[in-house]
């Protein structure tokens, strides 16, 4: 027994010695933005390598991105430097455990933007980093099916719908792709697409009888649309392969596609529906976590951040735009050519009506999504009826917004107190 | 050192760490399970998970696929273990080669079953080959819950019968060959011979080896997740979206809560049902 102890000790000590040198002096940016390897990558030797110090670019899912954070926060100490994230996974955050970045004096040339990115509070928790949005793509294949009369910048979804037909009868396949994959972000075209374009609201509209109409206008569209969306989570791969010809996605999830064959496809808005043209904004930041070692050199890195030559640096590396006022320079890649076009004109159109990222939901963000999937799969996949289906979920919606507490956000009209579902 | 306490020495480091690694969090899941924001312990992380509509769907195909496939490892790991017994040469290559699967992780099982059976897949393409259809079909379609279903299953009893086959090895070898002979003396058939005296004496084997693939059958996550997406919800997908996407750690806890609660209900039937009295050993 006492040799046993002994090695015990020897063995323990050996592994307290391996693991300690491993604690190292970098900067940590923990983030949950480009995390593809190549854009995790451009990040390490494009972005950050022209900084004066040394910066751990540690790319994560959400998942394991909150559980370290969380453990940090916990612990009370921690050596995470600087958190990269959406504004949803702040705002899923307490603003307690972010540091307000008032003083850093750099924050976006947009003032909804440096509003959202106060979470509620009177002071800035994270500063605007970049941002994107999601647009429509298509192959050049698909153009020759175009409706009579139809211009592709300002498409109604009774045009899109009529596309899709066309293409569907011509090659005997439906070649409409939504990615309603598991990692596909198909409740961001509920949230900020179809409610925006076809009620004017989110929220407070869930089951209005406009809601109906958008929702079978959906099923409209999905019976030209390929079964196989369920597993699409990266609408690029399909345009690649031919399996969908128009497609609606995230511009960093269509960006391979126009960088691969830039002469192959189209980027253009999002289609109007009798509300106007809905589209989200996708803001992602940059936010320093309490426990934070030196948060003196955390801030100076954000600061870099902002500059806007590493502004442009970032919007390469990721295809993410800057979200301060920059020049851009002519020898951008493909997609960001492209969904930038699209991107403006979309914003511009004069039937606009963006909808804005939820806000408020501090955790129940994961749940507010929730609500949009379940209906998409009970109304969609599973085949119920509409009506039963909202009023249901409705219940499940309301209950969220009231434990929160949230106000509404634009689309919806402005409410005192959690925006009620009507 | 031959004292008496020399068991529980040895028996220690294994009760430290389980103590640990496995009681100290499960109390922790335990108690996360019963409470719910403030204070004091509640039950609804329970109503809600249980109320939640995919609950109902996510249980009966988690007991569905259980009913389908345990009882295929059963019967298929029975007949593998009598052959591999019966053997006189290559039993060992054999042996190797059937455990295969045992050593690739679920997800890359999986994962193979994904690229035979999806639109681009091995299936498709010979089948396409063979000129028995026209184009590729996509298989793993909400349209195709069935055939989802089906895969998955099978990428199941791929995967994991062959842990019940080796420890259906082992028990067969412990039943002495006299009884055989006996057998064979008073002219029983083979199927006689396998029903009266090798599934009899076999109880002990059968019953560890039902145990654990019941309760992993209960744990199913990533051949589903990979085959099925979210087409196809299970109890342990639930509590990873729990978890994960919902960042709902009280409500995870109570699924796994569950989950552990009809984990022992199958154990408590599987371990009455086949009861080895003590003190009968072979």
């Amino acid at each position: 027994m006492k040799t046993n102890k002994k090695n015990l000790g020897i063995s323990i000590g050996l592994a307290l010695a391996i693991a300690a040198p491993v604690a190292s002096a970098d900067i940590l940016f923990w983030s949950t933005q480009a995390k593809p390897v190549q854009e995790a990558q451009a990040m390490r030797t494009e972005v950050l390598s022209d900084y004066s110090e040394a910066v751990d670019y540690q790319p994560n899912d959400g998942g394991p991105w909150q559980t370290r954070l969380q453990a940090e926060l916990q612990a009370g100490s921690g050596s995470i430097s600087v958190l990269g994230a959406l504004h949803g996974d702040f705002s899923a955050l307490s603003a307690e455990d972010l540091i307000d970045l008032d003083d850093l004096g750099v924050s976006s040339a947009s003032t909804t933007f440096n509003d959202l990115a106060k979470l509620g509070t009177a002071d800035l928790q994270y500063i605007p980093w970049m941002q994107a949005t999601y647009i429509m793509a298509a192959n050049k294949k698909a153009l020759a099916y175009l409706p009579k009369g139809a211009d592709i910048d300002a498409l109604s979804y009774d045009q899109l719908i009529a596309w899709a037909a066309n293409v569907h009868e011509a090659t005997g396949e439906p070649k409409f792709g939504f990615p309603a994959g598991p990692k596909g972000l198909k409740h961001r075209f509920f949230q900020g697409y179809l409610y925006p374009s076809f009620t004017d609201g989110v929220v407070r509209t869930f089951a209005s009888d406009k809601a109906v109409v958008a929702w079978d206008t959906f099923k409209e569209l999905w019976a030209h649309t390929n079964p196989a969306s369920t597993n699409f989570s990266f609408m690029q791969e399909q345009l690649l392969n031919g399996d969908a010809w128009i497609v609606f996605d995230h511009t960093s999830r269509l960006a391979d596609a126009f960088n691969e064959r830039p002469d192959d496809f189209v980027a253009f808005p999002a289609p109007a529906g009798p509300e106007g043209r809905g589209f989200m904004p996708v803001l992602a930041g940059l936010a320093i976590p309490r426990t934070a070692a030196d948060v003196d050199a955390a801030k100076d890195l954000i600061a870099y951040m902002l500059k806007p030559e590493t502004q442009i640096a970032t919007l390469r590396a990721t295809g993410f735009f800057p979200v301060v006022d920059v020049e851009l320079p002519n020898d951008l890649p493909a997609s960001v050519i492209a969904t930038g076009a699209a991107v403006a004109k979309m914003s511009a159109s004069a039937d606009a009506n963006p909808g804005l990222l939820p806000a408020g939901l501090g955790s129940m963000g994961g749940d507010f999504n929730r609500v949009f999937v379940d209906s998409f799969e009970r109304i969609v996949l599973g085949g119920q009826d509409v009506r039963t289906v909202l009023n249901d979920q409705k219940k499940a919606l309301s209950k969220i917004m009231k434990e929160t507490g949230a106000p509404c956000w634009a689309p919806d009209a402005p409410s005192k107190g959690a925006c009620p579902v009507e | 050192m031959k004292s008496k306490f020399l068991p529980y020495y040895l028996i220690a480091p294994v009760t430290l760490f389980l103590l640990c690694f496995f009681v100290y969090p499960f109390l922790l899941v335990a108690s996360q399970a019963f409470s719910s924001g403030g204070d004091g312990y509640s039950f609804d992380n329970f109503s809600e998970i249980l109320s939640y509509w995919k609950f109902p769907i996510s249980l009966k195909n988690t007991l569905l696929l259980a009913a389908a496939v345990v009882p295929v490892q059963v019967a298929l790991a029975l007949l593998m273990a009598t052959m591999v017994n019966r053997m006189e040469k290559g039993r060992d290559m054999v042996l190797y080669i059937w455990t295969i699967p045992l050593a690739i992780s679920d997800l890359a099982a999986g994962i193979i079953w994904l690229a035979i059976f999806e639109q681009s897949g091995f299936l498709n393409s010979m089948m396409h080959a063979l000129g028995v259809i026209d184009k590729p079909m996509n298989l793993l379609s909400y349209q195709n819950m069935g055939m989802v279903f089906l895969a998955i299953a099978l990428a199941e009893i791929w995967r994991a019968t062959a842990i019940m086959m080796v420890i259906l090895v082992a028990g067969i070898g412990l039943i002495p060959k006299e009884y055989y002979e006996a057998a064979e003396v008073f002219g029983a058939s083979p199927w006689k011979r396998f029903t009266k005296i090798t599934l009899p004496l076999l109880r002990p084997s059968l019953q560890t080896a039902l145990l654990l693939r019941v309760i992993l059958a209960f744990e199913i996550f990533a051949v589903v997740a990979a085959l099925g997406g979210t087409l196809f919800p299970v109890l342990m997908g639930q509590t990873y979206e729990y978890q994960f996407d919902l960042l709902n750690s009280g409500a995870a806890s109570a699924m796994a809560l569950v989950i552990l609660a009809i984990s022992i209900a199958f154990t408590i039937v599987i371990m009455r049902s086949l009861r080895v009295p003590k003190g009968i050993q072979i």
